[in-house]
């Protein structure tokens, strides 16, 4: 038999449908691959008899073919989505052993529909930053190395362990947040298939909460057609989140493989960077000329504001976080750190519990939240805001179809290569990925090509607000041009 | 812009976070560096543009004034560290 965990949701579902092999079997084939890879670091909890409950329960309704879309298909979870009586931390010691009585809606529509919950999956804390080292875990290292060479990379942020896993095959799927590009970049540094739909798509009822006008759940995948399956199951209405959209949920699926014949692919002319890599250069070239063969229509497109995306990000982003993080004060759940009246019960708390990452960008979102300097920061911000969405409105308004742009401006670096000295140069990592959520676009990453190391790198895609569908038909042309990349398993 | 060390710890105990004095010096080059960072929106011109409110242009559902839950104060002090009964332990907060 070949090993159950190569293959993909898609596969899997065929072979579960014709008995082929039994959700146990697929469960427990890749229950042993998370414990033969537990120094990569992926996974911050395990729970193999859950799992094994939950595929159980899976192959007795496949067998009365009452099997849900997702029936026994075997997912990794982000430790920021509350998950009921399994402990959900968001990767900060600040939770510590919180057991939500609750399941975020996400998850819970991913049980309705069959999957098996293998675990919980590392973060950065609070999904603060692009590396997942600010865990209080301890950075995921990616399963990808430089050709030749052993040193350890990181598999990007903040849904590391999920890309690190799905890229490892320690899970099928799995599901992820992206506030600023939490989802795309670690996609792009694992070789995986990463979505973050329309802010609006998925609910954020039950998910850790960073910045809530920027945040949306989505999933990273092997495949593109695996990411559009987990897509359709993970979107949709939800009354517990006023901002979610009653809108019907497409069979995203069925976009898989739609021709793309006369779409009109907008190439961004702001995203071409001074200094950026020749190899990154070439691989957006080579990805528009496959869309261009495979008969979509290339067109250069302004976006004026872009540079100013990333820095808008750094104060509406830490912004909502500080005013999202003021309920970590030591009272109703997580770490207490005593104090002598109760000012300094929280003071003392919240100085233990948030890591370094947290602590300052709920610093500077408290600054310029503050009397006096409001107007000067948040809300001039939020104009430009205004702007950057306005820009791809423009473009769009043209009868482009969606934006081809690289996903980050490099591969994978080492563990503790960057942002040491200066934040700011962590935060440029997500210069490509930012303005999809400053617009609350739905933007997609698929793996591409390599770098001279060796290294996985992706190109993004960046829709009209929910046309995911477009974005699916387009990375499958990507895909099918570029192959799929495995990495080589050395762990 | 950049803030003093006064300004830091002024922030900090705005953010009910305790900072010691060792740790204020380098907090403060790493914000400064933050704010140096955003400067350049200074430069873009923002006469007469609507803040952004909303991305999706929606009208919020609003649902019915009626008690859909509760009953429920075992689950929510469950994971509270301190207690009593169904109630919160905090330190004295009234003389």
């Amino acid at each position: 038999m070949t090993d159950l965990t190569s293959l993909t949701i898609a596969e899997a579902r065929e072979g579960l449908a014709s008995k082929s092999f039994t959700a146990r079997e697929l469960t427990d084939a890749h229950l042993a691959a998370i414990e033969a890879a537990r120094v990569l670091n992926a996974y911050v909890l395990e729970t193999p008899d859950r799992a094994r409950e939950m595929a159980k329960a899976a192959d007795e309704k496949i067998a009365k073919g009452e099997g849900g879309p997702l029936a026994g298909i075997p997912l990794g979870i982000k430790d920021l989505f509350a998950t009921r009586d399994i402990r959900t931390t968001a990767c900060s010691k600040i939770l510590g052993n919180f057991i939500p009585p609750y399941e975020s809606t996400v998850t819970s529509q991913l049980w309705r529909d069959g999957a098996v919950l293998l675990g919980k999956l590392n973060n950065d804390e609070f999904a603060m930053g692009s590396s997942n080292e600010t865990s209080c875990f301890g950075p995921v290292t990616n399963p990808w190395r430089r050709e030749g060479s052993n040193t350890t990379l990181v598999p990007g942020g903040s849904s590391g362990g999920s890309a690190s896993a799905v890229a490892a095959s320690l899970c099928m799927g799995a599901t992820a947040t992206d506030t600023g590009g939490s989802i795309r970049q670690p996609a792009a540094f694992t070789a995986t298939v990463g979505i973050k739909p329309t802010y609006g798509r998925c609910s954020r009822w039950g998910i850790v909460a960073f910045a809530s006008s920027l945040d949306q759940a989505g999933p990273i995948a092997r495949t593109t057609r695996d990411a559009a399956i987990l897509m359709r199951s993970m979107a949709g209405h939800d009354p517990k989140d006023t901002t979610s959209v009653d809108i019907a949920v497409p069979d995203y699926e069925a976009a898989i493989g739609k021709s793309v014949k006369g779409m009109k692919i907008g190439i961004p002319k702001e995203y071409r960077l001074d200094g950026m890599p020749a190899e990154i250069e070439k691989l957006w070239s080579e990805g528009a000329q496959w869309l261009k063969a495979a008969g979509a229509e290339l067109v250069e497109v302004s976006l004026p504001h872009t540079k100013y995306a990333l820095p808008a990000y750094y104060i509406v982003a830490p912004a909502e976080a500080s005013s999202n993080l003021a309920r970590y004060d030591g009272v109703r759940y997580g770490l207490r750190e005593p104090g002598k009246n109760v000012i300094e019960m929280y003071e003392n708390t919240r100085a233990d519990g948030f890591g370094d990452e947290v602590r300052r960008r709920v610093l500077i979102g408290t600054y310029v939240l503050s009397a006096g300097y409001y107007d000067a920061y948040y809300l001039r911000a939020q104009k430009v805001r205004t702007l950057i969405k306005k820009d791809f409105e423009d473009c769009f308004a043209k009868g482009v179809s969606a934006i081809l742009t690289p996903a980050t401006p490099s591969a994978a670096f080492g563990i503790g290569e960057k942002g040491g000295a200066d934040p700011v140069e962590m935060y440029l990592n997500d210069i490509f990925t930012v303005t999809v959520n400053m617009a609350g676009l739905p933007g997609i990453a698929v793996p591409a090509g390599k770098d001279t190391q060796g290294l996985p790198l992706g190109l993004q895609l960046i829709g009209r607000p929910f046309d995911e569908e477009t974005l699916f038909s387009l990375g499958e042309v990507i895909e099918q041009a570029a192959g799929r990349f495995t990495a080589p398993k050395w762990w | 812009m950049s803030v003093d060390a006064t300004t830091v710890r002024r922030i900090a105990h705005l953010a009910r976070i305790a900072v010691s004095d060792a740790e204020v010096p380098h907090l403060q080059g790493e914000l400064n560096a933050m704010l140096a960072f955003v400067e350049q929106l200074s430069e873009v011109n923002i006469d007469g543009v609507e803040p952004m409110t909303s991305v999706t242009p929606m009208e919020m559902k609003k649902r019915a004034d009626v008690v859909n839950d509760g009953e429920i104060a075992d689950a929510i002090v469950r994971n509270a560290p301190d207690t009593v009964n169904d109630f919160f332990l905090v330190p004295k907060v009234v003389e």
